[in-house]
């Protein structure tokens, strides 16, 4: 039986691409959590190696991947905040889109206030 | 002397907007647009293919008035289902510009017709040819949640009365037409054709929640399943595809808090 999908993309909305952008960010920050988890461990095989690996990530490069890194775990939390009060509170659905657009209000403050020392400090690491 | 002159009554009550001729002498305006249609023929095709029509349409007309007309007057093998054509039994859900959409209840002159309109079948159910799926799968999970009333004792010698604020509480799921729009509008139901899918946990929410019936709880033991209401991912696909406007996530979220509340008294 031939599949109905002809491959056009479901034009959704907020909740749809939430859904998807958490997604996405999940599985990113899953995948980061596994170097972590190894990079921290070295500690306990090495100091000295556990610096080493370390210092290979003040590079402009790794700068930016810490901001997207950052970005992703943000916007993970707010928006599972958010999910969790649609589905647990009684108004939750009716007001979903507000919801997000607060969840996307808290997660530009915290990035603004995280830019604002993050792009100074890497900066002054290179240079 | 008498005012005997008559204001002329309008060919159109429907306020159209000036791109498509309104505000002009009254007349219906007319225009043309193309239409991008998915077709399938099954004992040709491997998948769907674009074809595209271009038809002469009025500023009254819906897109089923436009699937009519390329049926009749340009290619007749087009296929697709409808039936009462006024938005009531749920036959011609559609994919319509990217999303669900029944074709007798969207109007021309609220899509932008300067650009191509798309009209795809509905995704997630096995397609048939063109527009037409196949609902069973969509209906086999429809009678699991067993739709209709499971009374206990004896059957009474008169009406089973309900409050006004009873009947409200499920209210809004007893518009549901099984038109299918919320469930293949759902990107879990896409993927996982195991999910029970909108439309049945909205009809499950309709007996579940009626102080009349007493299968609650073998509908809410059906929907804890795996593949029941916690498949749920709040997209709100479902609530915007819903030609009815019924709140079908808020209807999931209450089922899933009925699972809970269960579970904790």
């Amino acid at each position: 039986m031939a599949k109905a999908s002809t491959g056009t993309l479901y034009r959704g909305r907020e909740g749809m691409w939430s859904w998807v952008a958490h997604r996405v960010t999940g599985v990113g920050i899953f995948f980061f959590l596994l170097v972590h988890v190894l990079d921290t461990a070295l500690v306990r095989v090495s100091p000295g190696a556990y610096n080493a690996v370390i210092d290979t990530y003040k590079s402009p490069l790794m700068a930016f991947g810490e901001v997207v890194l950052v970005a992703a775990i943000a916007f993970h939390a707010f928006n599972g905040l958010r999910v969790i009060a649609v589905d647990f509170f009684k108004g939750g659905t009716k007001h979903h889109k507000t919801l997000f657009w607060v969840a996307m209000g808290l997660w530009a403050v915290v990035m603004v206030g995280f830019l604002w020392r993050h792009i100074p400090n890497s900066l002054g690491g290179i240079f | 002397m008498a005012d005997t002159t008559q204001t002329a009554e309008p060919a159109s009550k429907v306020d159209l907007p000036a791109h498509l001729g309104g505000g002009g002498g009254g007349e219906i305006p007319s225009f043309d647009c193309t239409f991008r249609i998915a077709r399938f023929d099954p004992e040709n095709d491997q998948e769907p293919h674009w074809e595209e029509y271009s038809v002469t349409m009025y500023g009254t007309d819906r897109v089923l008035d436009a699937l009519h007309k390329i049926k009749w007057d340009i290619d007749g093998s087009l296929s697709f289902r409808r039936s009462c054509a006024h938005g009531v039994c749920g036959s011609d859900a559609m994919r319509i510009n990217g999303r669900n959409r029944l074709a007798c209840k969207t109007l021309l002159k609220d899509l932008d017709t300067s650009k191509v309109i798309t009209v795809e079948a509905i995704k997630g159910l096995p397609l048939e040819k063109d527009l037409i799926v196949d609902m069973e799968p969509f209906f086999q999970s429809y009678r699991e949640i067993m739709p209709f009333l499971i009374p206990s004792g004896n059957e009474p010698t008169r009406e089973r009365l309900q409050s006004q604020a009873d009947r409200a509480i499920f209210d809004d799921t007893t518009k549901c037409i099984l038109c299918a729009s919320c469930t293949t509008s759902c990107p879990v139901y896409w993927t996982d054709g195991q999910y029970f899918g909108p439309a049945s946990i909205v009809n499950a929410h309709r007996f579940i929640f009626d102080s009349r019936d007493d299968g609650g709880d073998m509908r809410l033991e059906v929907l804890n399943d795996r593949e029941g209401v916690w498949r749920c991912r709040t997209t709100f696909n479902c609530t915007d595809a819903c030609p009815r406007g019924i709140q079908v996530t808020k209807a999931i979220a209450e089922v899933k808090r009925a699972l809970l509340t269960r579970s904790l008294a």
